[in-house]
């Protein structure tokens, strides 16, 4: 009876402190939203919208950002001034206000300690921070770009601020010219950046690739200084970047504020790379400041013929291990001396940067060499495969000379002993 | 072949028969050693010897401490490590990100790929930069004065 | 000749004259259906080339997966006429099973399983089903991408089997799913299980064939009633054109390796996703498409295991047809040809649809 009573006791604690957990997870009362998502106008728009929100599922009242007690359900009492609250904010302080809890390092730990908290010191030294301090409204300012009550944190693939997201984020005041008349700059960076190589690196899937943010900052977005966009180039594109450096093209333009990165390749819509940008040819790059023969001209030449050789030597040696491939002989070794060459190729197109020919040289004749030994061991198997048509073209002639023989003989046997078949009884 | 006598046959018959037996004859030795002679060359292994399942990546003391090797490993290209306390780690050279051959950097410690700055650590893990997947790791055998490769016992 | 006639000699004076005088003495009826003779020696033939080629290719071959497909590459690239040895084996393969479905076919049509060879028929059934076996065990070894998939969806159908579908499936996959296991176990199958149920068998076949002798066509017989059905003597007359046959047979084999060489593929990645057009040999299609074809539920059995389950009746049936067609006479008769006929016909249609799907 006493080992009952005191499981019965153990069980009712357990359950009640089951129920007081049970009790501090549920979300806190909000009333705000509650009522509001009853109503069908833009005042209710809002509180529907808040329950995708990260905010709302952390445990944020509406009462946070607008004040206001949501405790209370008699609407005079929630939405008084006495308790704090303000209503709809104005833009100009939208950034304090959501500062008021994100640059708060020791409050955001709670939540996300790995989350940054000087998003508003930066934005502070960035254009739009700046222009909103002097009283234009019309910049970016937090709710633009993260979305008001349905914010999401940026690697959902829904948030606006998502990378695939950011070039539509952007887009959406710096590529309105309408919008963007009065500040004078050029509205044609989303169209741009939607032809280049990034977008489409980014479209298709590839979450490092460059977006606006990645050269312009997000917080403190500032249009790059010459160095600075080299230098964020240069994170991804390092041999690139380093070589450049050595090259006589960088004290040249350095005093000309010459960008090193974009003046060949272009800032938003930069395009597939392709051999045809260097030398003396139609499309070429180079011709834009050098004649064909100054020393410029003369280097991108002789650039230009090491890297459309080697090209060559690879098209034609992967030509040959296709034929082979298709006759049926293995060339997978060859395969591999190929790729190895083509990895030449790419090196020779990043060598280009020391505008050297010298330098660019050395790399394409190695390709060049590994190119023509693939070549020759496809070459070799396709001699191969010669060599067995002709083993057996001269094994089949054997075979029809015993096969004829053959029949010759069973000929012979047979006229010869046709008077001893008779008679023979069958089998069976 | 003997059942078959000729009885009453044309006089030439049997000396054609021998003739068309010898024919036959010959030509079935010689089609034999034509069978024979790609079956010897067969059985006799060839002159590059053993399977390449087995890589001999390396001479036993051919890296020095902190220092890599690119070698072949099969169909792709495979980078054997000497970490800086003498150990050997060898892993597919393949960058995750877009294939190109990553390379060992003797500062860093750690595995370099020159296209788009992706980084891997030594147990071919990605540590920063675009690659998505860690590099695929072999075991790492001492045989005498060989360094061999294998591509390990998974299934 | 002189040595000949000195061997025997030696023969005859340890083991007497009956092995050499029952050869000498062999004939053969010879009429319009003796063509049909041939195919039995064909088969064993290819099937000896099978097993040449196959221990040639066994001193290279290694049964794991992480060697396998390396150790078949290696025969190909660098094992001097590795690529010959390989080809033919392949080649001699697909050759062994149209021989030996034409051989099984033209002595059910011509009705040879009649008393006194049904033994024969059954035992020349169990060996055509064990050559399908080393088709499917084979297929496997070289662990391709095409291999490793027509295995799983192979091995697949067997879970259908009522009651020890789960076990049989088991036991051939060497676990739950296809793998490394899965390939050391065909291996055994094809070079240790098969070769010995089939020396067994052969051997039976080949001893009942020499008892018994050729059987004689029905209509040959009728047309012979008074006297006696013309032969071939076995040695030299039948056996020469036997052995131009094979001839003819390995010039082809030869061809076929030298101009459309056996593909190597691709390895096999277990997790890699099932590509597109995943099919089976061709001497599995019509089996294949005919699981595609029936419904999911037939009356109150599921699609696969009425698939299965009908298959397994067919061949028992087939293998039990000597004891099933008695009737000589009346309209029944003729009932085991045009089944026969139809049975032919539905394999090469559904081939032929599944090749083309």
């Amino acid at each position: 009876m006493r080992r009952l009573l005191s499981s019965f006791v153990v069980l009712l604690a357990a359950t009640s402190i089951a129920g007081a957990q049970q009790a501090t997870a549920r979300p806190p009362v909000d009333n705000c939203r509650t009522c509001h998502a009853q109503l069908d106008d833009r005042l209710g728009e809002p509180a529907k919208q808040f329950a995708d929100d990260i905010h709302a599922t952390r445990g944020i009242t509406c009462a946070s950002c607008h004040g206001g007690d949501p405790g209370e359900e008699d609407m005079a009492k929630s939405m008084s001034r006495a308790k704090g609250y303000r209503g709809v904010p104005t833009r100009k302080e939208i950034p304090q206000l959501c500062a008021k809890c994100h640059a708060d390092g020791a409050f955001m730990r709670a939540y996300n300690p790995s989350l940054r908290t000087d998003q508003l010191s930066q934005y502070q030294t960035s254009i739009h921070g700046k222009r909103l301090a002097g009283g234009d409204t019309r910049v970016a300012v937090c709710s633009d770009c993260h979305g008001i009550h349905k914010i999401r944190p940026a690697s959902s693939p829904l948030s606006s601020v998502h990378p695939q997201q950011i070039p539509n984020t952007c887009g959406r005041c710096h590529g309105d010219a309408a919008y963007m008349k009065p500040y004078k700059i050029p509205t044609d960076q989303l169209a741009g950046y939607k032809t280049s190589v990034h977008f489409e690196k980014l479209s298709g899937g590839d979450l490092a690739a460059p977006t606006c943010v990645t050269c312009h900052g997000n917080h403190g977005a500032t249009p790059p200084g010459v160095t600075s966009v080299e230098r964020v180039c240069g994170t991804c594109h390092v041999f690139q970047e380093q070589l450049f450096d050595r090259s006589p093209h960088k004290a040249a333009w350095a005093p000309l504020k010459m960008s090193s990165c974009l003046t060949c390749h272009g800032n938003h819509a930069i395009q597939h790379t392709s051999d045809v940008m260097v030398g003396a040819g139609k499309g070429s790059i180079c011709m834009t400041c050098h004649s064909e023969s100054d020393n410029g001209g003369k280097t991108a030449g002789r650039i230009s013929v090491a890297l459309t050789g080697l090209d060559k030597l690879l098209g034609e040696a992967a030509a040959v291990l296709d034929s082979a491939e298709r006759k049926g002989m293995e060339v997978g070794e060859a395969r591999v001396t190929l790729s190895t060459a083509r990895e030449k190729l790419i090196k020779a197109r990043v060598d280009l940067h020391t505008m050297d020919g010298a330098h660019v040289e050395e790399t394409s004749k190695s390709g060049e060499k590994l190119s023509q030994q693939a070549n020759q061991e496809g070459v070799q198997a396709l001699a191969e495969y010669a060599f067995r048509r002709k083993g057996l073209a001269l094994s089949l002639l054997a075979i029809a000379f015993v096969v004829v023989c053959l029949w010759l003989l069973i000929r012979n046997l047979e006229r010869t002993s046709a008077g001893e078949e008779a008679g023979r009884s069958p089998t069976s | 072949m003997e059942n078959a006598v000729s009885e009453g046959g044309r006089p030439e018959q049997p000396e054609r028969r021998r003739v068309l037996g010898f024919l036959v004859g010959s030509g079935v030795m010689a089609s034999l050693v034509s069978f024979v002679y790609p079956i010897l060359r067969f059985v006799l292994p060839p002159q590059s010897g053993e399977m390449d399942a087995d890589t001999a990546a390396a001479k036993a003391n051919e890296l020095a401490a902190n220092s890599a090797k690119i070698f072949r490993m099969g169909n792709r290209p495979g980078i054997l490590v000497r970490t800086a306390d003498g150990k050997y780690r060898a892993f597919s050279a393949v960058c995750s990100h877009l294939n190109c051959t990553v390379q060992y950097r003797q500062r860093e410690h750690d595995i370099w790929c020159a296209c788009h700055n992706g980084v891997y650590n030594l147990q071919g893990g990605v540590v920063s930069g675009p690659p998505p997947k860690a590099l695929e790791q072999f075991e790492v055998h001492e045989r005498g004065q060989e360094v061999i490769v294998t591509r390990g016992t998974r299934t | 000749m002189a040595l000949m006639l000195q061997l025997r000699d030696w023969w005859e004076e340890r083991f007497g004259k009956d092995l050499f005088s029952f050869l000498m003495h062999k004939q053969v009826p010879r009429h319009r259906h003796t063509i049909w003779y041939y195919l039995g020696g064909m088969t064993l033939f290819l099937f000896l080339v099978q097993v040449v080629t196959g221990i040639l290719l066994l001193l290279y071959y290694r049964p794991s997966p992480t060697e396998a497909f390396e150790s078949v590459q290696f025969i190909m690239t660098k094992v001097q006429f590795g690529w010959l040895i390989r080809g033919i084996h392949s080649w001699s393969a697909n050759l062994l099973i149209f021989t030996a479905m034409v051989h099984m076919f033209s002595t059910f049509f011509l009705k040879a399983y009649r008393k006194p060879r049904e033994l024969t028929w059954i035992s020349g059934c169990a060996l055509f089903f064990l050559f399908l076996g080393f088709g499917f065990s084979g297929y496997l070894l070289p662990w391709n991408e095409l291999a490793f998939f027509a295995t799983k969806v192979g091995t697949q159908m067997m879970a259908a089997v009522p009651v020890i579908g789960k076990w049989l499936l088991t036991f051939f996959r060497g676990g739950e799913e296809v793998t490394g296991a899965t390939l050391t176990r065909f291996f055994g199958f094809h070079v240790a299980i098969f070769p010995l149920l089939t020396t067994m068998l052969l051997g039976a076949h080949l001893f009942l064939v020499q008892y018994f002798g050729m059987s004689t066509p029905i209509s040959v017989e009728q047309a012979h009633k008074d006297k006696p059905v013309p032969t071939y003597a076995f040695l030299p007359n039948f056996l020469l054109r036997d052995i131009m046959g094979w001839y003819i047979a390995l010039g082809l084999l030869a061809a076929l390796a030298a101009i459309f060489p056996w593909e190597l593929g691709v390895k096999a990645d277990p997790f890699a996703a099932t590509p597109a057009g995943i099919k089976p040999e061709w001497y599995f299609l019509f089996l294949f498409q005919t699981l595609k074809l029936i419904p999911g539920r037939v009356v109150f059995i599921e699609g696969e295991q009425f698939g299965v389950l009908a298959f397994g009746l067919g061949a028992a049936m087939w293998m039990l047809v000597p004891f099933l067609d008695r009737k000589k006479e009346g309209p029944l008769r003729r009932l085991p040809a045009v089944i026969g006929g139809v049975i032919v016909a539905y394999i090469i249609v559904m081939t032929i649809w599944a090749w083309r799907s």
